[in-house]
């Protein structure tokens, strides 16, 4: 009601200067005043376009891709169709063997994460103090600030024989490997669990865990029944980031694997070494169906509701 | 306001559906000339007869350290000088890769490329770039005979390019861990053993060569004529042998700062190396290698300069490809780089005298034991039919080996 004043008075302000502008102005604005849907349209009709054409576009080229062929020599895509790339990605020992070690990496970064984040975010939204909480999202968000390569190769350091993790260990280190990948993972995306998770809390009101406690609850019954439940959708709002960002990451384990490789290292062989696309696309069903079907178990638990 | 919601992506989904068809049918008109070039002659692409004034720039694509403008180290610089010279303004695009430069290549907007020989065959049947007419390269003739008409460079005695450097795949070890000298490839692949979890190799599908070239020697039985050329049973061969090598492995390495810190930190203690690797942990004080070239011989990478067969500045190229083999600049990039030259006269021009020395430049025997990367195809070399296995197996191979 009051934009419309609003227009009104412009229309009666302008009516001197430009009477034909602002009639054009106000047909337009009386034609879609009761067209709800028209203006809805038009309002989200550049976002979406955006959304569907530039990213599910780039997306649809790409599976369009799995079912083309290469030239084996020249390595030219040709463009005959096939369902030979998808057959071979589903029935290979080797790419079941490598989606399956991926896959269990992801949720167990996922995993980790959640048991790491949970108490750190706990503890800074209601127990440190307001200065000290300040500090410790700093402190949760400065890594972030660092480069991704720097971080992995920091940790290759740490995990070196006689490194530092050894020295504290007692000469002990998981060396280059499959857990030396999960323990560098699970550090660089924890900040995507913690803040998640943190802003959880903070919708959780206090009184809540004081009356808990009033009722006679234990903390591990005010845990299990009044902050998990409220908390569940920040933890799968977190492990979304986690699980995701483990299945496309192929530098770490690169960088600290030792001789594993994980799914994207595949992806990257067969787009960059063998210069085959219509297989890489192929092999990039697999996180993809892995992402939609974890979207789907986070969905059917409600999380994705209240996030 | 759902259903219109639901239309209106409906309608946007049809528009992007079109206008990926759209895009789709007009790559597809300009996909490669060679379809199946396997075996076949390339393409015919017309030789430049005449080289005239340079046409004031100059697009190449080269790997790192190949052509420096003084952006990395202001003294090293040898593409200002040439644009003084010929007035060509160079544009370089670093190459990370063998394929990567392949895909440059494609685009057509590059008037040449630094190749190395797993690239150079299948530029050359796919018509990519165009034969080279040495006799308008004069420094072509003192470039090193055992790098001219070689099988990655050339077809049918026709030079495709103009040879740059190259290197050899060497053994490298802690003489610290390993004791004795060493002079066989068996210390990584069947005495491996030895050093379980301290073995390290290239991580790269090709290096499956070095485990061909390794049976070629020690199981004359599987008739292995050249480590590039391998049927299906010689692969399964070559393939078995490194996943026996795997259980030994501490990790794999595919860029050079990765050995250099694997050996310095101990987590390896043998394997496979280039000479600028061993220069740069002997040149630091955390720990000495020793390097060998094998009694089986090695394998190795050329690099050789092409020029597009759609080459827009065709006399600058051909200007930058006498340049960069001429006697002092080929010296700058050689020892900028780390490998031996090709021009026989650069010897003469290194900063470091015993530099060609080090790295055997003018050795033709040591050459000879190598055997420079090439792109496998189907068709065998040395006339042993077409049921070798091309380079989109090895890859699947070499993912099959790391599991």
């Amino acid at each position: 009601m009051g934009y419309q004043v609003a227009a009104d008075q412009g229309v009666a302000l302008e009516a001197p200067v430009g009477r034909g502008a602002s009639d054009r102005r106000g047909k337009i604005s009386a034609f879609l005043a009761p067209k709800r849907k028209t203006r809805l349209a038009l309002l989200l009709g550049a976002p979406m376009l955006w959304l569907v054409v530039a990213y599910l576009g780039s997306l649809g080229v790409l599976f369009a891709s799995a079912f083309w062929t290469t030239d084996s020599f020249t390595g030219a895509v040709v463009h005959s169709y096939s369902l030979d790339n998808l057959r071979e990605v589903y029935t290979q020992p080797l790419y079941r063997t490598v989606a399956v070690r991926t896959i269990s990496v992801a949720l167990l970064v996922t995993v980790l994460d959640a048991l790491i984040a949970f108490p750190m975010a706990f503890y800074m939204s209601k127990v440190a103090r307001p200065g000290i909480r300040q500090l410790l999202v700093v402190a949760v968000l400065t890594p972030l600030w660092a480069s991704y390569l720097v971080k992995a190769y920091a940790w290759r350091s740490l995990l070196a024989p006689h490194g530092p993790l050894s020295w504290v260990a007692g000469g002990y280190t998981p060396g280059y490997g499959l857990a030396a990948t999960v323990i560098t993972l699970t550090y660089l995306w924890l900040p995507y669990m913690v803040i998640p998770i943190y802003a959880g809390f903070e919708r959780v009101p206090r009184s809540l865990l004081e009356a808990s406690s009033d009722l006679g609850a234990s903390p591990y019954r005010t845990i299990r029944s009044v902050i998990l439940p409220m908390v569940f959708p920040a933890i799968a709002a977190g492990s979304i980031f986690t699980f995701s960002l483990t299945l496309g990451d192929y530098i770490a384990v690169g960088i600290v694997g030792g001789k594993t490789q994980m799914l994207a290292n595949v992806i990257y062989g067969q787009l960059v070494t063998a210069n085959n696309q219509p297989l890489a696309a192929a092999l990039a069903t697999i996180p993809l169906i892995a992402i939609v079907l974890y979207l789907l178990l986070m969905r059917r638990t409600g999380a994705l509701e209240n996030v | 306001m759902r259903v219109t919601l639901g239309r209106v992506g409906t309608a946007l989904a049809a528009t992007a559906v079109a206008a990926v068809v759209v895009a789709c049918s007009s790559s597809s008109k300009s996909s490669s000339p060679a379809q199946g070039a396997s075996g076949q002659k390339p393409p015919s692409v017309p030789m430049a007869s005449s080289v005239g004034a340079g046409e004031g720039a100059l697009n190449i694509i080269a790997w790192a350290g190949y052509a420096e403008s003084g952006q990395n180290d202001p003294k090293v610089d040898w593409v200002h000088p040439f644009e003084q010279q010929t007035g060509c303004k160079v544009n370089v695009k670093i190459g990370n890769t063998s394929d990567e430069m392949v895909q440059l290549m494609r685009t057509g907007q590059y008037d040449g490329v630094s190749a190395s020989g797993d690239a150079t065959l299948r530029l050359i049947y796919a018509g990519d770039v165009a034969p080279v007419n040495t006799d308008l390269v004069p420094n072509y003739k003192t470039i090193s005979a055992f790098l001219k008409n070689g099988k990655w460079n050339s077809v049918d005695g026709q030079m495709y390019g103009i040879p740059h450097g190259w290197g050899a795949n060497l053994l490298m070890w802690n003489p610290s861990s390993v004791t004795g000298t060493q002079d066989s490839w068996a210390a990584v692949f069947d005495k491996s053993d030895q050093y379980k979890g301290k073995v390290t190799a290239y991580d790269s599908p090709i290096y499956i060569a070095d485990a061909a070239l390794y049976l070629m020697a020690t199981q004359p039985n599987l008739g292995i004529k050249d480590p590039y050329s391998l049927t299906s049973a010689q692969l399964d061969a070559a393939v078995a042998l490194l996943e026996k090598q795997k259980a030994n492995i501490s990790e794999y390495w595919a860029d050079y700062t990765k050995e250099v810190q694997a050996f310095e930190s101990g987590t390896s203690v043998i394997g496979t190396t280039w000479q600028v690797i061993a220069n740069t942990i002997n040149g630091g004080a955390k720990t000495k290698v020793k390097t060998v070239l094998p009694k089986e011989g090695s394998t190795g990478w050329s690099d050789t300069w092409m020029i597009s067969s759609k080459a827009k500045h065709p006399n600058c190229m051909y200007k930058w490809m006498d340049y960069i083999v001429s006697p002092s600049v080929n010296a700058q990039v050689a020892e900028y780089f780390g490998e031996a030259p090709a021009q026989t006269l650069a010897c003469q021009h290194t900063s470091d005298k015993t530099f060609c020395q080090t790295y055997h430049a003018l050795d033709q025997s040591y050459s000879n034991q190598l055997h420079y990367w090439t792109t496998p195809q189907k068709q065998c070399v040395n006339g042993g039919g077409s049921d070798c296995t091309d380079y989109a197996q090895w890859v699947t191979k070499w993912q099959q080996i790391k599991g």
